[in-house]
């Protein structure tokens, strides 16, 4: 039984990892969107951005101002131009400075007229890589904003299952699966169907409902298909309901706006966490049991003392930044 | 399976032998997360209290209709409902409440006692029962949100409901966030040292 168990984790884990990977790859061609005439792209501070060409460009459009306009992707209303342009004597690389303080952190749109060629304007988006982006949320999610130790969510099923190795490690894998399968519905039907019709007031009432209903047809499909997966695992799935992470992660989706990747990412990594955090937990209150502890403190009193002191370590990876 | 107890009965377990926060340890995530002022503690309590009786008379309406099968999914919906209507009423109303609270109301419909509640005494009970069963948790996790508070805001930052009682220079610890934990830890621990003490004197008496 014990075996059958080990290698249930280990396929999850594995097919977990394997999505990783493919939704890694699938992300490769955007990062290659500018190859042509524009070869390399960058802020090289927050007050200059430097550009490279394939061909040479001409020098009296690159050295007139006007032919610039910069902004932020979200707000194309403030408009910005440099205050010089410095071309290299190849002619292939061009420096822009500004006046205005930029935000490396946020993408950026240049648009430059004239450039390729006469009446042509050539639209440059300046962004963080998708993948540092990507990976950021994921690190966030894992660590520096843990749900467990630095939000404070999920902490009845977080005691509840913390006692042993076994049902820990169950737990955090019943529940980072039911969570990116959740949040990449509930991120499909808020963008296809809540906010086009504005009814994001039906939020809350359509996230849980797609949770509990995704945890029912797993609970019917696998008791079917196969017992010895469910007697393993099923005791996990009424839990997840209960467990506030699972609501807060669509909400939290909603509340920064973010796409398709970015939700996986978070879910990811708030499944991630709460995982890693249940196994901490259950590492330490393993070795409880041979301590002696006074009478009052036994059980719930003495996990909470420890969740603090973890909480307390979690604080540090708070200066962990990108 | 009818219930035994008296009406007031029922909301003396809720407040005092099943206590939601102490005894049974549920809904322990508003309990750490924002238990930082009395008045936070009391805004969700009535939250709390209103959803869980709402939901309780709901389910205990109509839990004759309900396919055993699919009666999870059927109390988180009907929780859900009653979260947005305190939720959107909430933001209407006390709009700087409501931004102190931050997602915590909209998790009311994940907490553990409303749903537990549900299925272990609404879906069973007469309506009536229901509904003082309801009332009895609602106000135990009002008592025990506004216990945490009241330590953490006195300790924390010397006040109580926003006037200063204390006159000296707070520790800046108990509001940090992770001492949610150790407030509640050392509160169940202190909860406990006096049942047992209680425990030992009735026992010496008889």
């Amino acid at each position: 039984m014990k075996k059958t168990r080990r290698d249930i984790l280990i396929v999850l884990a594995a097919a977990i990892v394997i999505i990783g990977v493919v939704a890694l790859l699938m992300l490769l061609p955007q990062t290659h969107k500018n190859d042509g005439f524009v070869t390399h792209e960058a802020f090289d501070d927050a007050h200059s951005i430097s550009l490279g060409f394939s061909k040479t460009i001409d020098k009296s459009v690159a050295q007139d101002l006007s032919n610039y306009v910069v902004f932020e992707e979200d707000e194309p209303d403030i408009q910005m131009q440099p205050q010089s342009a410095l071309l290299s004597p190849d002619a292939q690389t061009l420096h822009l400075r500004f006046a205005e303080t930029l935000n490396p952190d946020l993408p950026h749109i240049l648009k430059i007229n004239n450039l390729d060629a006469a009446g042509s304007v050539t639209t440059i988006r300046l962004a963080q890589s998708q993948w540092v982006w990507l990976f950021s949320i994921l690190i966030s999610a894992l660590l520096i904003n843990n749900f467990v130790f630095t939000k404070y969510l999920g902490l009845c099923v977080f005691f509840g299952t913390s006692k042993r190795k076994n049902t820990a490690t169950g737990m955090g894998v019943v529940f980072t699966i039911v969570m990116l399968v959740s949040a990449m519905m509930s991120w499909a039907i808020n963008e296809y169907v809540l906010v086009p019709y504005h009814l994001e007031f039906l939020q809350i009432v359509v996230f849980i409902g797609l949770v509990s209903l995704t945890v029912q047809a797993v609970d019917t499909i696998l008791r079917k298909v196969n017992p010895v997966l469910f007697n393993a695992f099923g005791i996990f799935l009424v839990l997840v309901i209960a467990n506030c992470i699972i609501i807060a992660v669509p909400l939290f989706m909603v509340s920064s706006q973010y796409g398709f990747w970015e939700t996986f990412m978070l879910a990811l990594g708030a499944g991630g966490g709460f995982l890693l955090a249940l196994y901490l937990m259950s590492a330490v209150r393993e070795r409880l049991e041979l301590a002696q502890i006074p009478e009052s403190f036994q059980g719930l009193p003495i996990a909470f003392i420890l969740a603090g002191q973890f909480a307390l370590a979690f604080l540090g990876f708070s200066g962990l930044q990108f | 399976m009818r219930n035994q107890l008296s009406k007031t009965g029922l909301l003396a377990r809720g407040i005092l032998g099943e206590n939601p926060v102490f005894k049974l340890a549920l809904s322990m995530c508003p309990a750490v997360g924002i238990s930082t002022t009395v008045m936070n503690g009391i805004m969700l309590g009535v939250a709390v209290i209103f959803v869980q009786i709402f939901s309780s008379l709901t389910i205990a309406l109509i839990k004759n209709l309900i396919h055993p099968r699919i009666r999870i999914p059927t109390y988180t919906l009907t929780i859900a409902t009653w979260v947005t209507i305190i939720d959107l009423v909430l933001a209407a109303f006390f709009p700087e409440a409501y931004a102190k609270m931050g997602i915590f109301v909209k998790l009311i419909v994940a907490f553990a006692i409303i749903t537990m509640r549900l299925e272990m005494f609404a879906s069973k009970e007469s309506v009536s029962d229901s509904i003082f069963d309801a009332l009895g948790m609602g106000i135990g996790f009002l008592v025990g949100m506004v216990a945490i508070g009241f330590v953490r805001e006195l300790l924390g930052s010397g006040m109580i409901l926003g006037h200063d009682v204390l006159g000296y220079k707070p520790l800046l610890f108990f509001i940090l966030p992770c001492a949610g934990f150790f407030v509640v830890g050392f509160m169940m621990a202190f909860f406990n040292w006096i049942e047992a003490v209680y425990r030992k004197k009735m026992e010496e008496r008889t």
